[in-house]
C-alpha cells in the first residue's frame, strides 16, 4: 500500500494499461508536454511517445469522433474531455454515436472506448466550467458511467473501464485530484457495478455520489455526535448501478438521503429515488430527501458558488428531515 | 468516357464500374417501389442519379480498406460488396438483415466489409472516419478510410474538425463530398456561397479535385490518386464529386423546391447511360452488358423473396446488443 493522490492514481492506471496493451491510445486537448490541464497525463509523453499520447487540437468533435472511429477498428482509446462542461460541443459523438453503434449495427461491433472527463466547481470557475453533467449520459441507453470518490476506485474503475469492450465515461472529480489515499502497491481492478457501503449505520442510509461522499462522511460524523447513526453509501457507477445494496441499506434504516453535486432537478437522485421508491415503499418511513445545487447556472464569486453547491450542512439538514418527518 | 478510351482503365474495371452502378440504380428503383407497396417501413432515401460516385471511389479501394455512409448509404453498402439479400432483409426489418432489423435503411452497416455505417447525423460520419484511418496509420496497416457525405454535411462543424485533424496528424482520410446540389431541400446557393466546396480543403492544407460525379471513369481515376497518397503516407484528400439526386430527399417528398426542367436535365446527364454507351463504342458487345443487367434482376428478385419470406426478429431480442458482455476482471 502507498498513500497516493487522486491525480496520481489515475495516472497510475493509465500507466498500466499503455503498459498492458500496445493498442491503449490517449488523446486530448493539451494531455502531452503539458501534461493536461490538472496534470494528470504529465510523464506519459516521455515513456509512450506522441503515437500513443496524442495532443488534438481543440475539436471535440474530432476527438470523440476520431476515438469512436479507433475504437470501432479495433484501438482502444481514452479520450479526455478536459471539462465535461465540454461535452455540450461534441454530444453527437457520445450519444448518437457511440452509445448507439453496436446497437444498430445489431451486435457486429464492440466500442472500447473510455472517455474520461472533470467534473464539479468550487473552484470560482464558473458557470461553464464547474457542472456536473451524469445525469444527461445516465438518460441514454449504452453508456456505462462511472464517478470515482477517492483515489482507489479512481484507479481500479477506470483500469476496469481500459478493458470493458463498451463505452465508459469516467467523471474525474477536480477537487479530489489533489486527496490521498492507500493505494495497493499491485496491480487490482474494481469491478463496475459495485456499490461501497463506506460507513456501516442504522438510522439513515445516505447515497452519495463523488466527492459528497467525504461531505456526507463529515455530516456523519457530526450526526454520531447527535446519537444518529448513519449508513453512507457509494455507488462509485450509475451505469451499471448496484439498486441491491442501497435498497438493502433502506430496508435496514428505512430512511434515504441522496446526496450530488448536480442540480436537484433532473438529477440522477431522482432515478436512484425513484427506484428505491417502488423496490423497498413498504420499509420507508420519510419521504426520500435530494441533496444537490440550487437549480442555478454555477456563480463566479466564491461567496455565491457556496450558496448554490451543496455540501456536508445540506447533507445534515436532509437527515434532521427525514428523521423528524411525521407521518 | 476519353479515360476508358485512352486506356486507363482496363475492360475489367470498366465493367465493374459499370456492374456496380446497375446494381444500385436496380437495388435502388427495387425498394423504391417496395416502398411505395407498404413492404419497407420508416424513411427511404434513395441514391438514384449518383452512382457513379460509390462505384467510382469504392472500386479503387481495397476489401479492408474503411468506409462510412450517410443517410442515403445504400449505395455505398453495394459498392463495397454488400449482398442484395442480407440488405433487403433490414430493409424489410427482418431477423435476417445485416443488423438483425435494429439499424435499417439510415444505419445499415457491415464492419466486415469494412463499411462502418450508413449514419442519420449529417456529418458525424466525417469525424468518424478519421478514428479508422488512425487505426490504420497506428497498427502500420496500409489501408484507407473514406468518409461520404453530401454538399450540406460541408456547412457542419464536424467536417471542419475531421479536415484539420486528418491534416495535422496526415491520416490516410478520403473525404469524399457528393454534392448532389441539396442539402435535403435547400439549394446550394443558399446554404454556403462557395460554388466548389473542394476549395474549403486549402484552409486545412489538403489536396483537393474536383471531378464530374456523373462520369464514373472520372471518379474512379481521382480516388486511385488520393488512394495511392493516403496508402503511401501522404495524408488525406478532398474530392468533390458533381452531381444530382433524381428522387427527392425522401421517398415521398413534394419536391416543391426544383423544377421537373431541372431533374430532366441531369435525367439526360444519366452516369450509367453514358458509359454504357462508352463501353459499347469502345466495342463492348451490347448483349454481354445485358447479361450483366440480368443477373442482377435475378439476383434482386432472390433478394425480395428471401427478405419476404425471412422472420421478424423475436421482440425479446429488443433489448440485446446494446452492450457487448464484459470479461471479469480479477
Amino acid at each position: 500500500m502507498a498513500l497516493v493522490t487522486y491525480r496520481e492514481a489515475v495516472r497510475q492506471a493509465l500507466r498500466e494499461e499503455l503498459v498492458n496493451d500496445e493498442r491503449v491510445i490517449l488523446l486530448g486537448e493539451d494531455i502531452a508536454e503539458f501534461g493536461g490541464t490538472f496534470k494528470v497525463t504529465l510523464g506519459l509523453l516521455e515513456e509512450f511517445g506522441p503515437r500513443r499520447i496524442r495532443n488534438t487540437p481543440i475539436s471535440e468533435t474530432a476527438i470523440l469522433g476520431a476515438a469512436v472511429g479507433a475504437a470501432a477498428t479495433g484501438l482502444r482509446p481514452i479520450a479526455e474531455i478536459m471539462y465535461s462542461d465540454f461535452f455540450a460541443v461534441a454530444m453527437d459523438q457520445v450519444v448518437n454515436q457511440a452509445a448507439k453503434m453496436r446497437y444498430m449495427f445489431g451486435g457486429k461491433i464492440s466500442l472500447p472506448l473510455t472517455i474520461r472527463s472533470t467534473m464539479g466547481g468550487r473552484r470560482s470557475a464558473a458557470a461553464q466550467h464547474s457542472q456536473c453533467l451524469e445525469a444527461w449520459f445516465m438518460h441514454i441507453p449504452g453508456i456505462k458511467i462511472a464517478m470515482p470518490s477517492n483515489p482507489y476506485d479512481a484507479k481500479g474503475l477506470l483500469k476496469t473501464a481500459v478493458r470493458d469492450p463498451n463505452l465508459t465515461v469516467i467523471f474525474e472529480n477536480k477537487m479530489l485530484y489533489n486527496v490521498k489515499g492507500e493505494v495497493p502497491d499491485e496491480p487490482y481492478f474494481v469491478p463496475w457495478g459495485q456499490a461501497k457501503v463506506v460507513r456501516v449505520g442504522k438510522d439513515v442510509t445516505i447515497v452519495a455520489l463523488s466527492d459528497m461522499v467525504d461531505f456526507s462522511l463529515k455530516a456523519a460524523e457530526q450526526l454520531a455526535a447527535e446519537g444518529i447513526s448513519v449508513e453512507v453509501i457509494d455507488p462509485r457507477t450509475l451505469v451499471p448501478l448496484d439498486i441491491e445494496t442501497i435498497v438493502r441499506s433502506v430496508q435496514k434504516t428505512g430512511r434515504l438521503v441522496v446526496a450530488h453535486e448536480a442540480c436537484v432537478t433532473g438529477g440522477v437522485g431522482a432515478e436512484i429515488a425513484a427506484q428505491v421508491a417502488y423496490r423497498a415503499f413498504d420499509y420507508l418511513a420519510a419521504p426520500i430527501e435530494r441533496v444537490g445545487a440550487k437549480d442555478s447556472p454555477i456563480p463566479f464569486s466564491p461567496i455565491l458558488e457556496r450558496a448554490i453547491l451543496p455540501d456536508e450542512r445540506d447533507v445534515i439538514m436532509a437527515v434532521h428531515r427525514v428523521l423528524d418527518y411525521a407521518a | 468516357m476519353r479515360n476508358f478510351l485512352n486506356g486507363h482503365i482496363s475492360v475489367d474495371i470498366a465493367l465493374q464500374l459499370y456492374e456496380t452502378m446497375q446494381r444500385i440504380r436496380q437495388f435502388e428503383l427495387t425498394v423504391v417501389d417496395l416502398f411505395a407497396r407498404g413492404k419497407i417501413p420508416g424513411f427511404l432515401h434513395t441514391y438514384v442519379g449518383e452512382e457513379a460516385v460509390a462505384a467510382g471511389v469504392c472500386t479503387a479501394l481495397r476489401p479492408d480498406d474503411y468506409i462510412i455512409s450517410t443517410h442515403r448509404g445504400h449505395g455505398h453498402l453495394i459498392a463495397k460488396g454488400g449482398r442484395f439479400d442480407l440488405m433487403m432483409a433490414e430493409l424489410f426489418g427482418r431477423r435476417t438483415g445485416y443488423c438483425k432489423g435494429k439499424g435499417g435503411s439510415m444505419h445499415i452497416a457491415e464492419p466486415e466489409l469494412g463499411m462502418l455505417g450508413a449514419n442519420a447525423i449529417v456529418g458525424a460520419g466525417i469525424a468518424i472516419i478519421n478514428g479508422a484511418a488512425l487505426t490504420a496509420q497506428y497498427l502500420g496497416l496500409d489501408r484507407v478510410a473514406v468518409a461520404f457525405f453530401g454538399d450540406g454535411a460541408s456547412n457542419t462543424g464536424a467536417f471542419h474538425e475531421a479536415l484539420n485533424l486528418a491534416s495535422v496528424w496526415n491520416l490516410p482520410s478520403i473525404f469524399v463530398c457528393e454534392n448532389n446540389s441539396y442539402a435535403e431541400s435547400t439549394p446550394q446557393r443558399q446554404h454556403q456561397k462557395v460554388k466548389d466546396i473542394a476549395v474549403r480543403a486549402a484552409a486545412y492544407d489538403i489536396p483537393s479535385v474536383i471531378v464530374d460525379g456523373n462520369d464514373v471513369g472520372a471518379v474512379y481515376l481521382a480516388a486511385q490518386e488520393a488512394v495511392g497518397r493516403a496508402r503511401s503516407g501522404g495524408g488525406p484528400t478532398l474530392i468533390e464529386a458533381k452531381t444530382y439526386r433524381w428522387r427527392g430527399h425522401y421517398e415521398g417528398d413534394p419536391q416543391m423546391y426544383r423544377s421537373k426542367t431541372e431533374i430532366e436535365t441531369w435525367e439526360q446527364k444519366c452516369p450509367i447511360a453514358r458509359w454504357r454507351n462508352a463501353l459499347i463504342s469502345s466495342g463492348i458487345p451490347a448483349a454481354q452488358l445485358d447479361a450483366i443487367d440480368q443477373r442482377i434482376h435475378e439476383e434482386l428478385e432472390h433478394a425480395v423473396t428471401f427478405a419476404e419470406l425471412s422472420p421478424f426478429p423475436d421482440p425479446a431480442e429488443a433489448r440485446t446488443d446494446i452492450f457487448t458482455p464484459a470479461p471479469e476482471v480479477v
